[in-house]
């Protein structure tokens, strides 16, 4: 079968060469060909790595460690929406969406019914995830074909990473919307893959977040049942600090696990730590990045702790669950450990990540506008992240320079 | 009164950039920012041309230029606040002139560095955006001190930043179209967007 194909695709490459009839479909004939085969050329000019996966092998292992954080977020958006109708005494979800969970053999909205929940939460993610994949793939091909350079599996991870992190309730145009600036404003007009400075994912997220507002944060959007409000344990946190996340009967549990409000994929810790031991045991992902951010974050909460909160009940939030709460551990995990627009020294990673670590707590704590912080800390980070390396280069280069002359 | 300082300075560094929430000083911002030793002497420059006519500008404008500012001198319904624009250019250029004579006569390794853009700082719209906040904020000296620090400061982190990036994408394959300036506003817009993570900080 795969020799078949091999030989069938051997057979037609000629065609989507150079001067060849379909060259200007080079760009998807090469995607289609090196997704199935692992390419055979091997570079011929120095720098020599030797490795056993290649950059798209790579890519497509941060979107394996992002899957257990997709199939929970499913359960979890269904289980939250199908609570949320046993509450105000729905049974019926309207709509398309209905009528879809109906063919998907789901037999009711019953809360206690994992199978039920994951087929609700299935149709909210599923044209959430189509709609990113179809706009962005657009504007990656099309780029990939006018601009002749290859597609890459790096649309992949970005576009999962994207869909995860926005509110099950999210109108699909605005996903497409926000999947084109990140893939053409972020990523695209620097070149493609590897050339941008700033995280696709999060350009798009960022800029859905301060062009509509409304349907990206606040109360309503957490919950795909229309009417339903209920403010997300991070917003409770920043009002009425962890009294009145547990005064609302959420324990530290329900936050590790992710059996709360929030975004589609981001809610649970204990899948986001499966994705980040599979990330680090292959070595994908930094764990300098991922300790630094830690770190950033733990001695700046501990900080907070320490300075009176009469007026901020935010500050004296302990550190254990600002690591719980919201999209703090997925944006370590998987968007601060972008190889792309992280520091690329080893010194300027450590430094890179508690910058970020520093600015989610200012941002959660300080910033009453936004109760969520990983996600700006993570764009500035990203600014910055040329800088450090420039300092730790210099440093490098007088230590040596100094060591030559003595 | 040194908390009121510090959320001052870190209001003028990061929450109201001069370069990235206001887009003042741009030209320079764009021009300047190719090379990160080049952008660090520069942001040095302004630093320092900041801190010094930020409160001389405040003592100019306290004592001669607003409503019944020369009733020292008995001409206490005399409002010369129209002046305001001239004069503080006039100021910059001046202390910028004098500045330079200074380093170049006691400090000639700094005026080696900094020397060639203090010229360029005197049409810099950041400097003159700052004594301009100056006036229509109130501030008083301490404060026109910390806030001509700290915008200049901020102004400086901008520009760093933004000559990192460019170093970093040099490497880029930006299309043919937007390469130069093109792709440098597209940048700075992405920075500025990272920077709204300060706004609605309040201190």
């Amino acid at each position: 079968m795969s020799k078949a194909l091999r030989r069938f695709l051997d057979r037609h490459e000629r065609h989507f060469l150079r001067g060849g009839r379909f060259e200007k479909f080079g760009a998807l004939f090469e995607m289609v060909d090196t997704f199935l085969f692992t390419p055979s050329t091997v570079t011929a000019h120095a720098p020599h790595v030797r490795d056993a996966i290649d950059l798209k092998r790579v890519m497509i292992f941060v979107w394996l460690a992002v899957l257990p954080c997709a199939l929970f977020g499913m359960y979890n958006v269904g289980l939250q929406a199908n609570s949320a109708m046993a509450t105000m005494g729905l049974t019926e979800v309207e709509g398309w969406r209905g009528v879809l969970i109906g063919w998907l053999g789901a037999g009711g909205c019953d809360p206690h019914s994992v199978w039920d929940n994951f087929w609700h939460g299935f149709a909210y993610f599923l044209p959430i995830y189509a709609v990113t994949m179809a706009a962005g793939g657009f504007w990656e091909v099309l780029f990939a074909m006018v601009r002749n350079h290859e597609v890459n599996e790096g649309f992949f991870v970005s576009s999962i990473l994207f869909a995860l992190t926005l509110p099950p309730t999210i109108p699909l145009w605005q996903v497409a919307l926000g999947i084109s600036f990140g893939i053409v404003i972020g990523k695209e007009v620097f070149g493609g893959t590897g050339k941008n400075f700033l995280n696709p994912a999060l350009v798009g997220r960022a800029f859905l977040f301060f062009a509509y507002p409304a349907q990206i944060s606040g109360d309503a959007v957490w919950t795909a049942v229309d009417g339903f409000s209920g403010a997300t344990p991070l917003t409770l946190a920043a009002s009425g600090g962890v009294d009145a996340i547990t005064a609302a009967g959420i324990s530290w549990w329900d936050a590790f696990f992710g059996t709360i409000q929030g975004a589609v994929g981001s809610t649970s810790t204990l899948m986001i730590l499966i994705g980040a031991a599979f990330l680090l045991f292959t070595r994908v992902a930094s764990w300098r990045i991922m300790a630094g951010v830690l770190l950033g974050m733990v001695v700046s909460t501990l900080v907070f702790n320490l300075l009176p909160s009469d007026s901020n009940p935010a500050m004296a939030v302990p550190w254990y669950w600002h690591l719980v709460l919201g999209g703090y551990a997925f944006g370590l995990v998987y968007m601060a450990t972008d190889p792309v627009s992280a520091s690329m020294t080893d010194t300027g990673k450590w430094l890179y990540g508690a910058l970020i670590g520093l600015m989610t707590a200012m941002i959660r704590v300080l910033n009453p506008a936004y109760p969520e912080g990983i996600m700006l800390a993570i764009l500035f980070g990203n600014l910055f992240a040329p800088l450090i390396d420039w300092f730790v280069v210099q440093a490098n280069v007088r230590r040596r320079a100094k060591r030559h002359v003595g | 009164m040194i908390e009121h300082y510090l959320s001052l300075l870190f209001k003028a560094v990061f929450v109201e950039n001069l370069a990235l929430s206001f887009f003042l000083g741009m030209c320079t911002f764009l021009a300047v920012s190719k090379r990160i030793s080049t952008a660090l002497g520069l942001g040095i420059a302004v630093v320092f041309v900041q801190t010094i006519t930020v409160p001389a500008n405040y003592l100019i404008n306290e004592y001669l230029l607003r409503d019944g500012a020369l009733a020292w001198a008995g001409l206490g319904s005399v409002d010369l606040s129209f002046l305001g624009l001239i004069t503080y250019i006039g100021v910059i250029a001046a202390m910028v002139q004098i500045l330079e004579m200074i380093l170049d006569r006691y400090f000639p390794a700094l005026h080696a560095t900094l020397g060639i853009f203090l010229p360029l700082i005197t049409v810099n719209c950041a400097i003159l955006g700052g004594s301009l906040f100056m006036v229509e904020r109130g501030y008083d000296l301490g404060e026109s001190l910390v806030y001509g620090f700290g915008s200049g400061l901020g102004w400086a982190l901008a520009i760093v930043l933004l000559a990192g990036i460019r170093e970093k994408l040099k490497y880029s394959d930006v299309p043919a179209g937007l390469q130069g300036l093109g792709i440098t506003f597209i940048t700075t817009g992405l920075m500025a967007m990272a920077f709204m993570s300060f706004s609605g900080i309040q201190l």
